[in-house]
């Protein structure tokens, strides 16, 4: 490359002609700035994004600051749960659900094991019962908790995320304590739970119960009504009644669009009907009630906690059928016929009778549904997770359109995601 | 047994194929041609009113004289019904069926989900598109049967294949053509862009 010699109409300094003093420009004569007027902008948000809450990728179209188109990309945490679940028994496919919506893993546990024992018509024991309402509960709280503590730091709230984090660690350590894991819980199997609680459990979480509205008041004392919070969320997001039920939308968003449907009170299991708990439910549909109905959830959660630990019934915890549940180890060692049971089900699994069966549970993020097909074999023939939180996020560039490229952060926000779940 | 099915029957008569009673949910089958007229029956008719589509999946079976189905969960929200439609389809024969994304717009990710993991296409969908795997994916589709569980290429194959990948596989044309950003691109991009040759695996020396 040859020198080139740049020629520069600098000043000296010193005076010009009328005497008066010169000065040096600082930088060489801006160019004409060119005519931006109605170019549209190509922004890239993600895979790797703080504010869009694990993989995801939003191929935004912009006028200036407003949103004129969303295309979503997700699929980069793919790993086939559903294929890898038509090669495992019932109880191997256990440990898969823990990693799709790996903020809940517990009620995942449950979703699944439901689903099986409807496949093969097994009724749970009553103290199984119960110790799944608690395992469902203490999900929904670290899930509500996460979302409420990921969503105020996209909003510009650090403080509320720390109290957040604090309760779910809280939470994490009970797990810990009954599974041994704090993540990858895999506590429930076919006909009932993988372990009974440990000693000084119920303790703790009745110690939880009485001292975790007090944190939930002092983030509702510090978000509810801030005006920055409310002007970022009120009427962002919106989505109609109608709306979100054509778009099939499940939990907090469904609810907070003003249609009353959970399913622990309108289809009930695990003896929800028993419980004494409201359902919130939001009347405009934007991002701020969203808020609202996640933040009421945790209290009622905390309710239902309250009471499932005062009634935990005596019991075993499994159900009493050897061709479903493993013997205790001691008598597998001692016992010709418990032997001979604890080979079968490591060697061929529980075999499930041919048909179907779909259930669907009121996970954290909306309706988990999970749906067997067998063949008679001891693996199904098609495991299909209904994913709520990849039916919800469907609906994002129907409400970010439109807005400002802020808002929508906030929206994404809103929807609760998980990429482990809707990726699978 | 859930009464819609006998509404069904008096209405679209020999469209209507069996159907069965597993476990106390309703599952009915139902002609392909006929689908989106039955469908929007169910969402529509007064008395019926399945307002709410919970999901769109499909089942192949081990046993390869079974047909694929397509499986569709309606409900009724405010009485509480589930139905369960399906639609049988030839798994050597056309895999076509028509799509409901007019009907319910929570369809439209639901079908593509089916589309890329099946190989199921779904006439009249807006943006018929991968979504979980990437839309240069060219292995089949990942949960037919005929699909081994560790994918068709090995891992030193996938691994090249993802190496070199061109650039603008990330975008589609759709994408790249927002705005005036395909200007930006360098010469060589826009002119594969051009030719079709989007994300075209360049064979390695």
């Amino acid at each position: 490359m040859s020198k080139r010699t740049v020629e520069l109409e600098l000043a000296t300094p010193g005076l010009d002609a009328q005497g008066a003093p010169t000065r040096v420009p600082l930088a060489l004569a801006p160019e004409a700035e060119p005519d931006l007027g109605g170019e549209h902008l190509l922004v890239n948000l993600g895979p790797q994004h703080p504010a869009t809450h694990g993989v995801l990728r939003l191929v935004v179209e912009l006028d200036g600051e407003t949103v004129v188109r969303v295309i979503p990309h997700i699929g980069y945490l793919h790993s086939g749960f559903e294929k890898l679940g038509e090669y495992r028994h019932y109880n191997q496919i256990i440990p898969l659900t823990d990693r799709t919506d790996y903020l809940s893993p517990m009620a995942n546990n449950v979703g699944v094991a439901m689903a099986a024992e409807k496949l093969m018509g097994i009724e749970i024991t009553p103290r199984c019962t119960v110790l799944r309402v608690i395992a469902c509960e203490m999900s929904r709280i670290i899930s509500h908790m996460v979302w409420l503590g990921t969503t105020s730091i996209d909003l510009g709230a650090f403080t509320p995320f720390l109290w957040a984090f604090q309760e779910r660690e809280r939470i994490y350590n009970l797990q810990e304590m009954w599974t041994g894991a704090r993540l990858t819980t895999s506590v429930t199997r076919v006909g009932g739970m993988m372990a009974d609680i440990p000693d000084g459990f119920v303790e703790q979480l009745r110690e939880f119960t009485r001292t975790y509205p007090k944190t939930l008041d002092e983030i509702d004392h510090v978000l509810t009504r801030n005006a920055v919070w409310a002007g970022r969320t009120q009427g962002v997001g919106v989505l109609t009644r109608e709306a979100a039920i054509n778009l099939s939308l499940s939990g907090p968003m469904l609810r907070a669009s003003g249609v009353a449907y959970d399913l622990r009170k309108d289809k009930p299991y695990l003896g929800y009907e028993t419980y004494d708990f409201d359902v919130p439910v939001g009347e405009h549909g934007d991002v701020y009630d969203r808020y609202l109905v996640r933040l009421e959830e945790c209290y009622q959660s905390n309710r239902i906690l309250a009471q499932a630990v005062e009634r935990l019934p005596a019991g075993p915890i499994n159900v009493d059928d050897p061709r479903v549940i493993l013997p205790p180890k001691s008598r597998a060692m001692s016992d010709m016929e418990a032997m001979i049971y604890h080979f079968k089900q490591v060697m061929e699994g529980v075999k499930a009778p041919v048909g179907e069966a779909y259930v669907g549970i009121e996970n954290p993020k909306g309706e988990l549904g999970n749906y067997f097909v067998s063949d008679g074999t001891a693996k199904p023939v098609r495991w299909r997770i209904r994913p709520p939180s990849f039916i919800n996020l469907a609906s994002i560039a129907r409400m970010a359109e439109g807005r400002l490229l802020s808002d929508l952060i906030a929206i994404n926000a809103s929807v609760d995601i998980v990429m482990g779940e809707i990726d699978r | 047994m859930n009464p819609s099915v006998a509404a069904l029957r008096t209405t679209f008569g020999s469209a209507i194929g069996r159907a069965l009673d597993v476990r106390g949910d309703t599952i009915v089958y139902v002609q392909r041609e006929r689908l989106p007229e039955v469908m929007r029956w169910l969402r529509d008719a007064p008395g019926h009113e399945y307002h709410y589509l919970v999901d769109v999946t499909a089942v192949e079976y081990r046993d390869r004289e079974r047909q694929l189905e397509v499986v569709y969960f309606l409900r009724a929200l405010h009485r509480q019904a589930d139905l369960r439609v399906k639609v049988e389809l030839d798994p050597a024969g056309d895999l076509t069926v028509d799509s409901i994304v007019s009907l319910w717009a929570g369809a439209d990710w639901l079908e593509r989900e089916v589309y890329d993991m099946f190989g199921i296409t779904f006439r009249g969908h807006p943006d018929l598109r991968r979504i979980l795997m990437w839309e240069t994916y060219n292995e089949g589709y990942p949960l037919r049967k005929d699909f081994p569980l560790r994918g068709r290429f090995s891992r030193s194959e996938q691994v090249r294949q993802a190496l070199n990948i061109s650039p603008e596989a990330n975008y589609s044309m759709e994408e790249l053509s927002i705005a005036d950003a395909s200007d930006d691109l360098p010469a060589d991009m826009r002119e594969r862009l051009r030719k079709g040759e989007r994300g075209r695996v360049q064979e390695s020396e």
